[in-house]
């Protein structure tokens, strides 16, 4: 493909979106309204054929494109361009972003039809694919941190959609407010790179790599890694995701599964020359992502409403993405990212089938036997929830597996991530398993939602089959043979690859994870269709742990009280402190003013003799002291 | 093209001309005030254009002798840091007076009268090459304000103006005794001069003693003007009681003339001065750059945390100016060209968006008659075009990236970072904090179920978004495309850096 073809394309990608997103949000409320959902879908069908475009263009090619479109901030020797870098990671990143958010803005003209803001949601969700764009095309850090903020203004946007109701609100700024506490390291880091390196693009600085001392790029990278748990919803900062499923349901399967909060990943994966070299910072990222992936898999286990429980799995499936980073498997993590893209999305576009079903009704506690009703639904959220339990041969299999593999291989202790990581595939099975039986399989526990449930119209069945076909099948497609397949070619060249490949081992370890995932789905299968074990006497026997996993390890509520309720107390006290000893302190001067002047006016009688009485007292006093100083020399 | 910025600045001035001819029609005064306004404004930019780029010194000089015994000169000219501010000036005024349209129904010839001689005020001060000058355009801009809020203000007007007054002109009468100090150190009897280029050229004549005082008295008053920490606590009080294009005035160009002034007088001339240490109880010796600096950390978060708890909308955005504000002396303060163009920019893109924001402010309180936040809500059920201009204002606000905000405080902070990296670090955290008050003081004002009240309240009309317009296409071009700024600002800013950290007795002669 020559260079300006190219350059075409790479523009079209991230401007159609953004013309969706300028023609509905200023003609949509009045001229538009539902042609919205048209102009905005047809503008991802064009993106994403752009970005199979390039995909195809520049299959074979192993240099990076760069398109250079303007400079943007020049000041000194800080000079930053608008430009993108079409490379392997950016390209299969686009394709990711444009075909999943295209399915998912045909499914949302079915699902948010009735909503009198359709045309606003029609305008946030093509901006929001825009920066995300941005985000994964910058071939800067600077402009990287544009997509950044971008998306998680329209993430901000779209959780506060239905913005008359105090919770999503609420969710919407908590989303924000977590994301800024990860942007400043972010930002922070950003700007050590620039001051280190002395440019922000991702060639030169990782040209540059070595000329930086150990414990400054550890720094470097600890403070992107900061914005990145921010992003992806990681210890510490992972609390505002479960909340953010106050938003439209196919926001939460776009933004909150499939594509935002991967950012972080990419950011890291993109990043991972820096870390290489950074110590123990790969340590880190590896340590908080397993830390996440096991500490959300338990709270997912006793979640009711069906969102959240999906909401949890992302964040422990993220934490899976992050270890494969950590472990130095970022093709794995790659991998698995575009895997997950698939069966999430799927996933939660299913609930939102469901929940769309039952005229809103998001907790499981009301659902059961809805099989017969939603078959479609039933049968691709089957196939979605097997790949995210891992059962081969579906998609969730393969990618998990080889980041938990690339930890085993690495030995030197590394094995305990392994070990963690298949107890957790386990963990996840099971929540899975429990999801999909209380969903639909059993007796309808409400019998009224039951009658009027329905499966949804063909707008909405579409995506979720072509998103299932992704999820049975791109492990296979993309990643098979192990450690050889598609992707790994693919993604080879910005890599190095780790050493040969033993596939004998990796045979006994696969069916090992494998042999987890079906115990995991037996054991819920058993207490959740056979009441053997019963849940409720579980739940009663152990009954510290169960209240400790339903508040959520009391981390919500620590930061929603402790932590806010600090920063309340300070902001509290600045004001105090403005108004009585700032302003107070003026205040109390003026005053002083007025007092002096007041009773100084009472020598202003008015009766001459005083006046003369005075003015000859001072004559004297002069006079006196004239004659002293003329004495004294 | 001579005799230029002459009439920038007194155009506003002959504009009284038509007014009287107006005089007795409201609607005739107000059209003559926004008439006047626009040609002035069209003049600005026919200067911007004749702007010649790459250039670090003034152009388009004036001069004539005035006082020629005293060495006292009536001397314009313009450079790439007065340049966009004169423009912004010109903008933000017919902005204002067409936000006046409706709200202003009392006293409007002498409104009108006001704010133009407000405008001469504010362009001179940024045209004045004379320090006598200067200080005359300085004062020149406090009489109308102190007007305007007084007149056209509210409850507290009196209150608020006296303070606002007697804050600013202690600070001034503080520089004035700097502007004869420099008088008098300038030269010989019969060869001083306070013409700013010339006094550049004799900084060797001041010893560093006198720079130090001299830093101080300049200093002092521009802190009071910006505001600095803690010299404030006139700002929100002022904000709250002054009419609508008095807030807008106020915040988007008088604070600016505080910033200007540090970086035009108080760097350049005295640079031995800002790295001097002076005695000070307790610690003994205190660096008046680190005193500095300390300052616009605390002010970037005290005046973010003070804003989080505010209750009046109007308080609200004062009290981040004060946090803004904070950026652009701490960008000046680290000398060094990032941190002096974030400041620049700062102080230009602040005066839009908090310009802005105080419209926005304005108009909802036309319609509710409310200013405390608890008493609104809802708002963006029956308002869709003024919850996106005032949601786009918010996020310029807090620093979204993208628009023009960012491209500031990102260079400001860059510029701090290389500084100081702690000091940096903290100072971000600020960036923090807006995200905090302005959302949530959005929730608060514009989301939330619709008050029965304000069910029959009209969208934004025409005037109103013949001024939103203008505002909001400068907020989004400057945040994707701030490069033309920067290739104006940059030349002059680079030498004003240079200035202030050479030693002044190998001062460079500058044009």
């Amino acid at each position: 493909m020559d260079d300006t073809t190219l350059r075409v394309l790479a523009t079209i990608v991230p401007l159609a979106p953004l013309a969706a997103f300028a023609i509905n949000v200023f003609f949509g409320r009045w001229r538009l309204q539902h042609l919205t959902g048209l102009i905005a879908s047809a503008a991802l069908a064009i993106s994403a054929l752009a970005a199979t475009g390039i995909l195809l263009g520049t299959l074979g090619r192993h240099d990076a494109a760069i398109v250079m479109l303007y400079r943007w901030i020049g000041v000194g020797t800080f000079q930053i361009d608008v430009s993108f870098q079409i490379d392997q990671l950016s390209t299969l990143m686009m394709l990711v972003v444009t075909w999943i958010s295209f399915l998912i803005h045909v499914y949302s003209m079915g699902y948010m039809h009735d909503d009198h803001g359709y045309w606003r949601f029609f305008s946030w969700l093509p901006l929001f694919v825009f920066f995300m764009l941005v985000l994964v095309m910058a071939d800067n850090y600077l402009l990287m941190f544009v997509g950044w903020e971008g998306v998680g203004l329209c993430s901000y946007l779209l959780i506060g959609f239905w913005f008359e109701k105090p919770a999503p609100q609420a969710a919407a700024n908590k989303a924000f407010w977590m994301n800024r506490i990860g942007d400043w390291g972010f930002m922070v880091g950003v700007i050590l790179i620039f001051l280190t390196f002395g440019s922000l693009a991702f060639r030169d600085v990782f040209a540059k790599v070595g000329i930086a001392q150990s414990e400054l790029l550890t720094a470097i990278c600890l403070f992107l890694f900061l914005g990145a748990t921010g992003k992806s919803a990681q210890i510490p900062l992972y609390t505002w995701l479960p909340d953010a499923m106050e938003g439209p349901t196919p926001v939460s399967a776009l933004i909150h599964a499939a594509t935002m909060v991967t950012a972080g990943v990419y950011m890291t994966a993109r990043s991972t020359p820096l870390f290489a070299e950074a110590g123990p910072a790969l340590l880190v990222v590896a340590v908080i992502g397993t830390a996440t992936a096991v500490l959300a898999a338990t709270i997912a286990l006793v979640q009711t409403d069906i969102k959240r429980v999906m909401a949890y799995s992302t964040v422990s499936q993220l934490g899976y993405m992050f270890l494969g980073v950590g472990v130095g498997a970022p093709i794995a993590a790659m991998f698995h990212l575009a895997t997950h893209a698939f069966f999430k999305a799927l996933l939660f576009l299913g609930s939102g089938s469901v929940i769309h079903a039952l005229g809103g009704q998001q907790d499981m506690r009301h659902m059961g036997g809805l099989k017969p009703k939603l078959p479609i639904t039933y049968w691709t959220m089957l196939i979605g929830g097997l790949a995210l339990a891992a059962i081969p041969p579906l998609a969730g299999f393969w990618s998990k597996d080889e980041i938990v593999n690339s930890a085993f291989f690495r030995g030197q202790g590394y094995e305990w991530f392994w070990a963690i990581g298949v107890t957790t595939g386990a963990l996840t099975a099971f929540y899975t398993m429990r999801m999909l039986w209380l969903t639909f399989h059993g007796a309808p526990r409400d019998r009224h939602l039951y009658e009027h449930a329905h499966e949804s119209p063909r707008v909405m069945t579409t995506p979720l089959i072509a998103l299932a076909v992704g999820a049975a099948l791109a492990g296979l497609v993309l990643g098979w043979p192990p450690d050889a397949g598609w992707v790994h070619q693919y993604l080879g060249p910005l890599f190095e690859r780790a050493e040969a490949i033993d596939y004998s081992r990796i045979a006994v370890l696969a069916t090992i994870s494998a042999v987890a995932g079906v115990l995991g789905l037996g054991l819920a299968w058993l207490t959740y269709a056979r009441r053997r074990p019963d849940p409720e006497r579980v739940a009663r026997t152990f009954a510290p742990l169960y209240t400790l996993l339903v508040n959520k390890w009391y981390l919500d509520a620590f930061y929603d009280h402790n932590v806010a309720g600090a920063f309340r107390w300070l902001f509290g006290a600045s004001w105090a402190f403005d108004l009585a000893f700032i302003d107070g302190f003026v205040n109390k001067l003026a005053a002083g003013f007025q007092i002096g002047g007041r009773n100084l006016r009472r020598l202003q009688t008015g009766i001459v003799g005083n006046y003369a009485l005075t003015i000859v007292l001072g004559l004297l006093f002069v006079g006196a002291a004239y004659a002293y100083l003329r004495l004294r020399q | 093209m001579p005799g230029l910025l002459t009439a920038i600045i007194f155009i506003p001035l002959a504009g009284f001309i038509p007014l009287a001819l107006a005089w007795r029609s409201d609607r005739a005064s107000k059209l003559v005030g926004i008439g006047v306004s626009i040609v002035d404004l069209a003049v600005s930019l026919v200067m911007l254009a004749g702007f010649k780029i790459g250039e670090p010194g003034f152009q388009m000089v004036e001069k004539i002798n005035w006082l020629p015994t005293l060495g006292i000169s009536y001397q314009l000219g313009v450079d790439g840091l007065s340049v966009l501010l004169v423009v912004l000036t010109a903008l933000l005024m017919v902005v204002s007076l067409v936000a006046s349209w409706h709200p202003i129904q009392t006293r409007v010839q002498e409104y009108i009268a006001a704010f133009l001689v407000l405008e001469t005020g504010m362009l001179g001060v940024f045209l004045a090459l004379d320090l006598f000058l200067f200080y005359v355009f300085f004062e020149l801009m406090l009489i109308p304000m102190y007007l305007i809020i007084g007149i056209w203000g509210g409850p507290r007007r009196i209150y608020a103006t006296i303070k606002f007054v007697l804050f600013t002109l202690a600070g001034s009468l503080l520089m004035l005794v700097g502007i004869v100090a420099v008088y008098l150190q300038s030269g010989e009897p019969g060869q001083r001069t306070l013409s700013y280029v010339e006094l550049l050229q004799r900084r060797s004549l001041f010893p560093v003693e006198f720079q130090t005082l001299a830093f101080i008295a300049f200093a002092l008053a521009f802190a009071i003007k910006l505001p600095m920490f803690p010299f404030h606590t006139w700002l929100p009080d002022a904000h709250v009681e002054a009419p609508t294009a008095g807030s807008i005035i106020l915040a988007g160009i008088l604070l600016k003339a505080g910033g200007y002034g540090f970086i035009r007088f108080a760097l350049p001339l005295f640079p031995e001065g800002i790295r001097a240490s002076i005695p000070f109880p307790i610690v003994g010796q205190v660096n008046l750059l680190a005193v500095v600096l300390a300052l616009s950390v605390v002010a970037i978060l005290y005046g973010a945390a003070v804003s989080t708890v505010q209750r009046d909308l109007k308080k609200l955005v004062a009290y981040s100016s004060v946090a803004h504000m904070g950026f652009v002396t701490l960008g000046a303060f680290v000398l060094n060209a990032q941190g002096m163009a974030g400041a620049v920019l700062q102080m230009v893109n602040h005066g839009l968006v908090t310009g802005a924001l105080f419209l926005c402010v304005g108009i909802q309180y036309e319609r509710t008659h409310r200013r405390l936040i608890a008493d609104l809500g809802g708002l963006a059920n029956r308002w869709p075009v003024y919850t996106g201009f005032f949601g786009l204002f918010v996020l310029a606000s807090l620093g979204l990236p993208g628009l023009n905000g960012f491209v500031g405080e990102f260079l400001v902070l860059l510029g701090t970072l290389a500084h100081n990296v702690a000091l940096g670090a903290i100072a971000a955290i600020g960036v923090i904090l807006a995200a905090v008050y302005l959302l949530w003081m959005f929730q608060r004002v514009m989301y939330g179920p619709l008050r029965e009240a304000y069910r029959a309240l009209p969208d934004v009309n025409r005037a109103e978004v013949i001024a939103l317009v203008p505002l909001a296409a400068l907020t989004i071009l400057l945040g994707v495309y701030p490069q033309p700024l920067l290739d104006i600002i940059n030349p002059t800013l680079e030498s004003i850096v240079k200035l202030a950290t050479e030693p002044t007795v190998l001062s460079v002669v500058a044009r």
